[in-house]
């Protein structure tokens, strides 16, 4: 076991949690994140591949899956974001890549990344002052990318209308978060 | 002061009381007043002063369109100028100042202006203030403004917030006056998501103004129970207080919601404004209808209204400009004020009516073919002046008069897109046109079914058919029987009078003016605003333009539809800066980044420099350091003769995988890299399309198919958009997947002679580190601090032995304080921005100084790197002659001769002898430092031929700040030009 302490997004040494008016805004540093791409022409063996590992079907466009271990949301033409339980995927994209092999193209997002997931009455008030995504309209499972104060965002529905993650550069967390804690204010 | 014209009726609350004060005297309204109405109450007609000719004003409507009642509202931080009274709503403690006055409203220094009007026709300006040129900025325009009736600004920073937001919906309905009420039940009750926005603060629209029955029920009833049943509808948005301000490309609309601009001050945290971006499937424009005035002489006195406006007055906010009134019109609809206000006991004078065969509709003196020809009172209207149809004149006491020339439809938001509207010569008025923008159909009065019966059928059949559109069934919803009168009306523009006929009140435009507009050969409706200002006004000229175009078509002798229309342009009301602004303001203009180890750094008492959003460590300052040169210097020096660390996270990372990565990286760096060794890194220099240097940096080989590219601060998010160019257009076929990891990784370096020890101090045991095992330019995948998977490359922008060092990002914070703590006993040191400068140009490495859109990898001494074994993308073009001639610009060093003078970055090269001047120019400076190993300044910078010239002195020459200095032309490698330290 390694002598380093890991910091938060927010730069802090435990997850931070607070709630304003009805709002919920939770900090989640306990998922590992990782990029998969399918390669060219390896489409058969990708998806037969990444089926069987993730125990879930991938993700079309605007989507997002949950299964038992992971949960994938669709980033792009080929590639998806794969989420997985830190303390048992700490070194995911390796795990990953071990099973996918040379049909993939794997690489580690933990780091790159902060997520808050956003629940209370209200959340979807609360998003319509932070992203053109249609949050009121989204339901279980939708996933965006949008724009949340300059910041390009994963937006992913985890309820309808109930719960949302938003998932956004880690060096900007502190922006993202004031954006998000400004936002929940304003319709506190 | 008693509310001595407050009348019976209306929708106010009488229950409670509202204090405010208006030019320091304080009146009593009620929650539902307006500002306008308020002071109508209290017996107050005269409300501002006009803009050029400070004339007394009141108010002529009781919306939007206000162009006289222009206050300065609220006080301190959040004194807002130039605000319609008649749509500020009355709150307790409001406060509200008249404008563009000196001393005071009642007697107007500047009033002398009225006087020497024969001066300041249109065009006044454009022709007085012609000479001497240099004097209109300095002088002339500084004095106009002084004079010109705009209010002022607090000149403190706005101490409210303001939000941005976005909506999304199936039909957007604009209004919510009859037609938009009963567009809204159709589509709501159909279950389709609907928004509805009013710029008003109650839903109603005319509905609130008229005393006319639907059903059983009044109009105001109708109106409050329909809304009520749609507020309990879940899929309808109801946003009163908004206005819809603009229509944009693909059925997006612009829209401010006042939140709590009806408060004193608002709520902790909450928005002042709500600037919306609505994305509509289907539009639905229902914004009514606007007023047109009769010009006539001296029409501006206070007290002198639209006719509508009166009612309006009346019958909502139960309040009168007089007690007696006259009405004079030249349609049916005019009388209904007298018949109103008849009703609520005020006293109508008469009705002058324009009409020959007016029919005799209010229970008063009717004065039919007649006209108003000139008003009288000092601060307010007292005689009104008609001219009867027999031509004998007769003079009427009034203090008000209400005037109807007509109702306009409001088709402004048709026409965002560049859409004209059509003449409707049965209304006299122009109407939405075909060429609609995407999605919006229009129903009610603003498409010109002025009836209530016709405006709510058209709200719930423009509803059916929009939802029929979306594919969606809906059944018209049943709507109350209402009156449904036909429009009459008998065109009357002006009155031809000797005096001024007011057509623009708020930019002070005559008829005169326009007439001397078309004398001049400004006929184009187009030139006639421009020359004359009509309709450039905050209140875009609603109640002003159609009279413009009027007189303009009578001047050429063409009708008003030929004439046309100018070009109608967002917003459709004024919105304050800070509401597009949003919350992009202050410190939050932007995110910052932050760097994996900046609460190290703060807690170290760093000072950041910004880089782009980053915020980066520029230098460490310790006790006794008061000057940034003495924290650099001790940085420099102590890295080249120990160790130093930092933070290089901000260099882009880029993760480059596939089959066909090699060779793509092979297509975009002008060297080549198919050859790399797994476990190697290497340079690259990557040219634009044109042949000049893009960007730099190094990349390094994990696996086969695996590379990890690394560029400039500046350029990640160009490199990576670069490249995401390539793979996905220039060459799809490849086999190659890119994703960015900079944020994902917290990278360091550690440089100098003791980067080594200190690094095996951090490094597993398993991994070795020695020269041998780990040589220059090598990478590879290691584990710190007892089991920590990180990245270990061996690469070096200072010219030391150097590392950097990669960890997962959460785990940089503790990576930079176990360096540190491991680096103690070698006197290691953390340095920022600046030291690492330093040391580059030490070294003579390029940058973003040098790499600086206009050089190529010749002028950068790194021409032999474009391999011309392969193609590269810029292989070809920077062959170009003009880029390969003898005299190219050439990357060398440069020294002062006298070693304790020191040079500016910028500064240009001149031949010893030579005029300082373009056609000498040799070169110029681009990085300057001093460097602390040297004990003197050094710099990089481009020469011609420089290659060739070292040894050779010239002169730095610096016009700016008028200096001038010898300089010695050197190698650009300043320090261990052999490269022997780097691979120590």
């Amino acid at each position: 076991m390694h002598s380093l302490k890991a910091l938060t997004p927010l730069g802090r040494a435990e997850t931070h949690v607070e709630t304003i008016g009805t709002i919920h805004i939770a900090e989640v540093i306990d998922r590992a994140l990782a990029s998969v791409t399918c390669r060219q022409g390896r489409e058969k063996a990708f998806h037969m591949a990444a089926k069987e590992h993730f125990g879930t079907d991938l993700p079309g466009p605007g989507k997002s899956t949950q299964g038992a271990v992971y949960s994938l949301f669709w980033t792009g033409p080929d590639q998806w974001f794969a989420e997985a339980p830190e303390a048992s995927h700490e070194d995911i994209a390796r795990i990953i890549k071990a099973d996918l092999g040379d049909a993939a193209s794997v690489t580690e997002q933990s780091g790159g990344w902060a997520r808050f997931d956003l629940s209370g009455a209200g959340v979807v008030d609360m998003l319509e002052r932070l992203s053109l995504a249609p949050s009121r309209q989204m339901r279980t499972g939708d996933a965006r990318r949008t724009g949340i104060e300059h910041l390009g965002c994963f937006l992913i529905c985890r309820a309808t209308a109930k719960s949302f993650s938003v998932i956004g550069p880690r060096s900007s967390a502190g922006s993202l978060h004031h954006a998000l804690a400004a936002a929940a204010a304003s319709i506190a | 002061m008693s509310q001595s014209n407050r009348i019976s009726g209306g929708l106010i609350d009488r229950s409670q009381s509202l204090n405010f004060r208006f030019d320091g005297k304080i009146y009593q309204g009620h929650p539902g007043d307006t500002l306008a109405s308020a002071l109508l109450a209290n017996g107050v007609r005269l409300m501002g002063r006009s803009f050029k000719y400070h004339r007394p004003r009141g108010p002529i409507a009781s919306g939007s369109e206000e162009p006289n009642a222009i206050v300065e509202l609220r006080g301190g931080a959040r004194q807002e100028p130039n605000t319609r009274a008649t749509t500020a709503e009355l709150f307790e403690g409001l406060e509200a100042k008249s404008q563009n006055r000196w001393p005071s409203l009642a007697f107007d220094a500047m009033g002398i202006n009225d006087r020497l009007s024969p001066f300041f026709a249109a065009g006044f300006y454009y022709k007085t203030f012609m000479w001497p040129k240099a004097f209109w900025e300095k002088a002339y325009e500084p004095i106009i403004r002084r004079a010109a009736g705009l209010g002022s600004l607090s000149k403190e920073v706005d101490p409210d917030i303001y939000d941005k937001g976005f909506l999304h919906c199936d039909l957007l309905i604009i209004g919510a006056g009859p037609a938009g009420l009963a567009a809204a039940l159709t589509a709501g009750r159909a279950g389709v998501d609907v928004i509805m926005a009013d710029e008003d603060f109650v839903m109603g629209g005319r509905l609130t103004a008229e005393t006319f029955a639907l059903g059983d029920d009044s109009g105001a009833a109708w109106a409050a129970a329909t809304v009520a049943e749609l507020a309990s509808l879940p899929n309808v948005r109801l946003m009163p207080r908004t206005t819809v301000l603009g229509a944009f490309d693909h059925g997006i609309y612009g829209a401010l919601e006042r939140v709590s601009d009806h408060l004193a001050v608002p709520a902790a945290g909450k928005p002042r404004q709500t600037l919306w971006r609505i994305y509509t499937k289907r539009s639905l424009l229902c914004a009514g209808a606007t007023e047109r005035p009769i010009a006539f002489d001296n029409n501006d006195r206070p007290g002198i209204m639209l006719a509508g406006a009166m009612r309006a007055y009346a019958n909502r906010w139960a309040a009168t400009p007089d007690r007696k009134v006259a009405i004079f019109t030249n349609n049916d609809d005019g009388h209904r004020t007298a018949v109103d206000l008849l009703a609520k006991g005020v006293g109508v004078a008469a009705v002058i009516d324009t009409r020959p065969d007016a029919p005799r509709l209010a229970d008063c003196e009717l004065l039919t073919g007649a006209q108003v020809v000139d008003s009288m009172g000092r601060l307010g209207l007292r005689f009104l002046t008609v001219r009867l149809a027999d031509g004998s004149s007769r003079t009427i006491e009034v203090g008000a008069l209400g005037v109807s020339g007509g109702w306009n439809p409001n088709v402004q938001l048709t026409c965002h897109l560049r859409g004209r509207p059509e003449w409707d010569a049965d209304l006299a008025a122009f109407v939405p046109g075909r060429d609609l923008p995407q999605g919006m159909s229009v129903a009610g009065a603003a498409k010109g079914a002025f009836s209530t019966a016709a405006a709510l059928a058209s709200g719930a059949e423009g509803a059916v058919a929009a939802l029929a559109d979306l594919g969606v069934k809906a059944r018209a919803a049943k709507l109350p029987e209402a009156e449904d009168t036909p429009v009459n009306l008998a065109p009357f523009w002006y009155v031809k009078g000797a005096a001024r006929a007011w057509i623009d009140q708020q930019n002070d435009v005559t008829v005169k003016d326009v007439k001397l507009a078309h004398q001049e050969g400004y006929r184009s409706v187009e030139h006639l605003k421009r020359y004359t200002t009509l309709g450039m006004a905050t209140d875009q000229g609603k109640t002003a333009n159609m009279g413009g175009l009027a007189v303009m078509a009578e001047m050429t002798g063409k009708s008003i539809p030929e004439t046309g229309t100018t070009i109608f342009r967002p917003p459709y009301t004024p919105v304050p800066i800070a509401a597009f602004a949003g919350r992009s303001a202050g410190k939050d203009f932007r995110p910052t980044r932050l760097t994996p180890s900046h609460k190290w750094a703060a807690e170290q008492g760093a000072v950041f420099v910004e880089v782009g959003m980053w915020l980066r460590a520029q230098w460490f300052p310790r006790a006794g350091e008061t000057h940034w040169r003495q924290s650099v210097d001790r940085e420099v020096v102590a890295t080249r003769k120990s160790v130093g660390i930092c933070d290089v996270t901000t260099l882009g990372k880029i993760d480059v995988q596939g089959t066909d990565a090699a060779e793509f990286l092979n297509k975009v760096y002008a060297n080549a890299f198919d050859k790399l060794a797994i476990g190697k890194v290497r340079y690259g220099l990557m040219l634009r399309e044109d042949g000049m240097a893009m960007d730099d940096g190094t990349t390094a080989r994990l696996a086969g198919d695996h590379f990890v590219m690394t560029t400039t601060t500046a350029n990640a998010v160009g490199v990576y958009r670069h490249l995401e160019f390539c793979r996905q257009c220039l060459w799809p076929d490849m086999d190659v997947q890119l994703i960015s990891t900079t944020e994902a990784w917290a990278q360091y370096s550690v440089a100098g002679p003791n980067a080594r020890k200190l690094l095996q101090k951090i490094v597993d045991p398993a991994h070795g580190i020695s020269n041998e095992a780990f040589p220059y330019m090598a990478c590879g995948e290691v584990t710190v601090c007892g089991g920590l998977r990180a990245r270990l490359f061996r690469i070096s922008f200072s010219g030391e032995l150097a590392y950097e060092i990669a960890v997962p990002t959460r785990y940089g914070d503790g990576l930079i304080r176990a360096l540190v703590a491991a680096g103690e006993e070698f006197d290691a040191v953390v340095y920022g921005t600046e030291a690492l400068g330093v040391m580059r140009i030490e070294k003579g490495h390029a940058a973003g100084n040098e790499l600086n859109g206009t050089t190529s990898a010749l002028n950068l001494g790194m021409g032999k790197m474009v391999s011309k074994k392969k193609d590269c993308i810029g292989n070809t073009l920077s062959e170009r002659d003009g880029l390969n001639h003898d005299d190219a610009l050439n990357l060398v060093g440069f020294r002062p001769v006298h070693r304790n003078e020191s040079f500016a970055a910028g500064s240009h090269l001149i031949n010893e002898g030579d005029k300082a001047n373009a056609s000498n120019d040799q070169g110029y400076l681009t990085s300057v430092a001093f460097s602390p190993n040297l004990g003197h300044t050094i710099g990089l910078g481009f020469l011609k031929n420089g290659a060739a010239r070292l040894g050779e002195v010239m002169r730095a020459v610096n016009p700016v700040q008028n200096a001038e200095i010898k300089v010695e032309v050197v190698s650009a490698h300043f320090i261990d030009p052999e490269g022997e330290r780097l691979r120590a």
